[in-house]
């Protein structure tokens, strides 16, 4: 049972693409080993800067012998037939077997692939696997025309067991391979041979290489954390970092430097995106101040004087780059204190946002006309939520901002502080971006989630309007994202609004927008009046016909002839309307599957008034879910579905709808008169919980409905024959339905 | 690994011994390209002998300009005119890494002492129409090289693939001079009796470039001179290939990409005068790249682009 070690050995890997690469290594090449018919025990995979590395343990020596026997053509086929049977299976004649068959002599050929040693099914995968390696990006370099993600220098390939060392032979673009490989490209660089994996891993460490990047994560860790500490700081945790990081060393050595005391006044979000982002390093924090005042780099080698050169190096670059933070800071403060960012805002009119959709100046606007009207559904002023819409960008024209997008929002909050808008407002400036991903957290403040919602709604129906909806894998606007943004940030705040109502008032908003953009003025006024009127009469269908109505019969009423503006935006508005609704019910499902409920019960409550009013919509689904867990809930849909049926059935039979008029003086057993009484009580016990909204308690009458439902099923037959006990039964059956009905769809549950 | 030469005293000094080094390691060493260009990448040497399949080592220094960077010589590392040291090897060598390194220890980079790191940089020039992959190299956390393989230029796969080697001088200088300020740099020899520093010599230009170009350079005139070279590129390309007055095969490439060179940094100048918007911008890079396309096609049906005379002439 031999073992493999791999190893390519390349110019520096990118840290980023490093542990993908490792995982890659192993799963193809395994994958090969498997389907070429070998067996193995473990397999391990390893990445530095400049090589990949793979261990397989107690591969089989060799694959299997292969026998298959194949039906041929009779022996009287034509002659073409039998060569091209020969031909198809690698045999020649002499290995032909003749057998009786049902339709006479027929040829078998029994072919027998021998099994292959380990090392030419090796070979035989690692030169498949070099040429098609999944890099996301890969280059060719000098003459050759192989691809690698940067150039690839040398191959180590052996197969070890007690008998010994094997090279396997793979030779690809003039690099053959051998047991041979480097250490540290400055501490190690003398070549030397390895026979096996533990072999090689030790010499490795040798020659100042940690061969597994968790463990040199955990030295830079161990050592940076005891190095923070000892001065009576900490390191501010940053997993990603630290991953990047140990993807830039073979032997990290932490070293630990002083921010100058001038840039200590930065915000520590410059400092921390600064030092990270240019130099990848560590902040390390003063627990009693919460300030950041100094930084942890990580060298990829040790020195004579301990690395003093090396950070007296970094300390240097380091002060260059928070020179500029600084420079940027207070400039911007400068606009911020004594112009209240308004060259910042006048110069957003100048940056696109979409090209069809206007500049950021203008998406401003817009946001914050729909932040004023939402303002009523968040129960917030007005004034100041249209005042935070209006400054919640401002910071994209910043300096700071240009240098590192990332800050986008936390600036805004800084700088509109200093301008000395209201607290809300500055809050506004970060958290309208939220939630930014599923796990991120959503705005609770009122003022920040309005401008959020307006924010995400305009995007939406921004792109709805223009038709770049997302499309399978497609995204590009992250309209997924921010669907979702708007329904956690709808339910995280119990915001009690239609969402019809808001989506017709922005289509229209972009339509007038685009529309005026184009210089395409004619009948604009129309379509304003329509957008007024949105706001009194809930949607768009209704409002566009009183706008129209008003024309009627007028000199100067406006064309609405087919492919007229109005006609055309009164046919498609409605459409897209619907349609990005549906997105919203989507987004919805994906989003309460994972919290448990099935996509058939909110299908249920979509059903529903109410359907465009998420938190409504999802409270029902919830209380629904619940009630459906429950043994009554769940055996209680089998009855309603079971009168349902009878009914549906004996509807069509009879061409009738039996809908009311059960009276109990008809029952003839006791279970009848039960459930007569049940219905009246769950009845009455509905209604005002559906009145209130407590549809749990809606739906726990519903569901005490079970036992008597049951308990009648049991003992009565509904087709009696006497006609008008079986029309009392039937009626009967229809109040369940109605009761049963006035609390969800039930019919759209499965099972 | 090659030991670390003695320290140098001069901007110029470090010049002078990456002149020497790459002169010995077997490049050509190439004057600067008299136009103004935004980076060494633009020099003819780099953009025009990358295409094609003929092989070629060049070394030089290239003065560039980046208007928006002035800051009248203020700022301590920012110049709107600097100098870079660019190597081209076509192809690139097994070996370019470590003869870069070697590079360092001639200007006295002791590795025993310093961090050196290749960190991933994928290098774009959306106005050449040219990318390729490869790092910024650090020391000690700075970058002070940008060390690419081009893969396209001009819309060209790479054939062979050139290994490319940028050095921004002044930046290196000052990081192994041990000068905080660009100004104060020692530009000759301090110890002659004539001593000059970066200051001497160009803090005087970079207040008069950076006024200029932030707010005087006439942006009608600029304007202007970019659609004339634009179309008089298009022009040159356009001429019979066969000239009528001798009868011979002349592409003329160069004046082409001249043209070129203009167009980009008349851009440049447009851009920091602040008069181009977002989306104009992108409209702008594409036409520039349309113009170094165009060269770049023409470049390979010429000799040095690899062509045969045949095939140069059918």
């Amino acid at each position: 049972m031999p073992d493999l070690l791999i190893e390519l050995f390349s110019e520096e890997i990118p840290a980023r693409m490093q542990a993908k690469a490792a995982d890659d290594l192993k799963k193809l090449i395994t994958d090969g080993l498997v389907d070429a018919g070998l067996t193995y025990g473990a397999a391990q995979a390893f990445s530095t800067p400049r090589r990949l590395a793979l261990a397989v343990d107690g591969l089989t020596a060799e694959s299997p012998t292969v026998r298959e026997e194949r039906k041929g053509p009779r022996t009287d086929a034509p002659e073409k037939a039998i060569e091209g049977f020969l031909r198809g299976a690698g045999v020649s004649r002499d290995d032909l077997e003749v057998r009786d068959d049902k339709k006479g002599q027929v040829y078998f050929a029994k072919i027998e692939k021998p099994g292959r040693s380990a090392a030419v099914i090796v070979a035989e995968t690692l030169e498949k696997t070099i040429r098609n390696f999944p890099w996301a990006k890969s280059m060719r370099w000098g003459t050759g025309a192989m691809r690698w993600v940067r150039p690839l220098h040398s191959i180590v390939c052996i197969l070890s067991d007690e008998a010994g060392v094997e090279t396997v032979p793979v030779s690809i673009e003039g690099i053959h391979s051998s047991d041979v490989t480097k250490g540290h490209r400055f501490m190690g660089p003398e070549a030397f041979r390895v026979v096996g994996f533990d072999d090689y891993a030790t010499k490795l460490k040798r020659s100042k290489v940690i061969l597994s990047a968790d463990e040199r994560a955990e030295t830079i860790w161990h050592d940076a954390t005891n190095m923070a500490f000892a001065a009576g700081l900490e390191v501010v945790d940053d997993k990603g970092l630290l991953k990047e990081v140990a993807g830039l060393v073979e032997w990290p050595v932490v070293l630990m430097g002083k921010i100058d005391d001038e840039f200590l006044e930065l915000p520590p979000e410059v400092l921390q995106t600064s030092m990270k982002e240019h130099q990848k390093f560590f902040s390390v924090r003063n627990p009693k101040t919460s300030r950041i005042e100094r930084f942890i780099t990580v060298a990829n080698r040790e020195t004579a004087d301990n690395g003093a050169t090396i950070l007296a190096g970094n300390q240097k670059v380091l002060s260059a780059r928070l020179a500029d933070a600084k420079f940027f800071w207070e400039n911007d403060l400068r606009i911020a204190n004594g112009q209240k960012m308004q060259p910042w805002l006048d110069s957003l009119a100048n940056v696109t946002f979409h090209n069809k959709l206007g500049s950021q100046r203008a998406r401003i606007a817009r946001i914050s006309a729909l932040s004023r009207k939402l303002s009523v559904v968040t129960g917030v002023d007005a004034d100041l939520a249209a005042q935070a819409a209006d400054i919640a960008k401002a910071d994209l024209s910043s300096e700071m901002i240009y240098e590192f997008p990332e800050l986008q929002g936390l600036m805004g909050r800084y700088y509109a502080a200093a301008a000395g808008f209201p607290s809300e407002a500055a809050a506004a400036c970060e958290e309208h971006y939220q939630p930014l991903g599923p796990s991120d957290n959503v705005p609770d403040q009122p003022v920040s989630a309005t401008v959020a919602l307006a924010d995400k709604l305009d995007t939406l129906t921004g792109f709805w309007t223009i038709g770049e909806k997302p499309t399978g894998s497609k995204d590009p606007f992250a309209l997924r994202r921010a669907a979702l943004g708007v329904i956690r940030i709808i339910l995280a705040n119990d915001l009690r609004l239609s969402l019809d109502h808001f989506i017709d008032n922005q289509l229209l908003t972009h339509e007038i927008a685009i529309r005026r953009s184009n210089g395409d003025a004619k009948d604009l006024s129309a379509l304003e009046n329509t957008l007024d009127e949105i706001a009194d009469h809930g949607v768009f269908g209704a409002a566009f016909r009183l706008v129209l109505e008003k024309f009627d019969g007028n000199d100067d009423a406006p064309d609405v002839s087919e492919g007229s503006v109005l006609r055309t935006v009164g046919d498609q508005l409605p459409d897209a309307s619907t349609d990005l609704l549906a997105f919203f019910h989507d987004r919805l499902k994906v989003y309460l599957r994972d919290q448990g409920v099935r996509h058939d019960i909110i299908d249920a409550c979509l059903a529903m008034p109410g359907y465009d009013d998420l938190a409504l919509l999802v409270r029902r689904a919830t209380a629904l879910s619940e009630t459906l867990h429950t043994d009554d809930g769940e055996n209680l849909i089998q009855a309603f579905k079971r009168a349902n049926n009878i009914l549906t059935q004996a509807e069509e039979k009879d061409g009738v709808e039996y809908s009311y008029g059960a009276d109990v003086k008809f029952a003839e057993s006791d279970e009848e008169r039960a459930l007569f009484e049940a219905l009246d009580t769950a009845e009455k016990a509905i209604a005002p919980a559906m009145e209130s909204e407590d549809f749990s308690s809606a739906m726990a009458s519903m569901a005490a409905l079970r036992a008597p439902a049951d308990a009648f099923f049991e003992a009565v037959q509904i087709n009696s024959d006497n006609k008008v006990i079986r029309r009392n039964r039937l009626n009967l059956l229809s109040r369940i339905r109605q009761i049963c009905l006035s609390v969800a769809d039930l019919t759209k549950i499965e099972g | 690994m090659s030991q670390a030469a003695s320290k140098p005293r001069s901007f110029q000094e470090i010049i002078l011994r990456l002149q020497n080094y790459w002169a010995e390691k077997g490049c050509a060493i190439l004057q600067p390209y008299d136009m103004e260009v935004g980076a060494g990448t633009f020099h003819p040497a780099t953009t025009l002998r990358s295409l094609g399949s003929k092989n070629w080592a060049a070394a030089y220094v290239q003065p560039s300009r980046r208007p928006t960077d002035g800051r009248y010589g203020e700022n301590p590392n920012r110049l709107q005119h600097y100098y870079q040291y660019q190597v081209l090897i076509k192809p690139s060598p097994p070996e370019l890494q470590e003869l870069y390194l070697g590079s360092l220890a001639a200007i006295g980079i002791d590795m025993d002492l310093h961090d050196i790191r290749f960190v991933e940089d994928d290098w774009e020039s959306p106005t050449l129409g040219a990318w390729g992959l490869g790092w910024e190299v650090w020391c000690d956390g700075m970058e002070v090289s940008q060390f690419t393989y081009f893969q396209q230029v001009g819309g060209h796969d790479c054939h062979p693939v050139s290994g490319e080697l940028t050095y921004g001088l002044e930046r290196l200088a000052m990081y192994v001079l041990g000068v905080d300020h660009v100004m104060d740099m020692p530009y000759n020899n301090p110890q002659t009796p004539i001593a000059l520093s970066y200051g001497d010599v160009f803090r005087q230009t970079e207040q008069e470039y950076s006024r200029w170009n932030f707010d005087v350079a006439n942006t009608d005139v600029l304007l202007k001179q970019f659609e004339e070279a634009e179309a008089e590129c298009g022009k040159i390309l356009s001429l019979e290939h066969i000239d009528p007055k001798t009868g011979k095969h002349i592409i003329m490439v160069h004046p082409a990409y001249d043209q070129c060179i203009k167009a980009s940094h008349l851009f440049n100048l447009l851009d920091a005068r602040g008069v181009i918007s977002v989306t104009e911008r992108q409209a702008y890079i594409g036409r520039v790249r349309a113009l170094a396309k165009q060269c770049a096609d023409a470049f390979v049906m010429t000799e040095a682009g690899g062509a045969s005379v045949n095939e140069a002439t059918a």
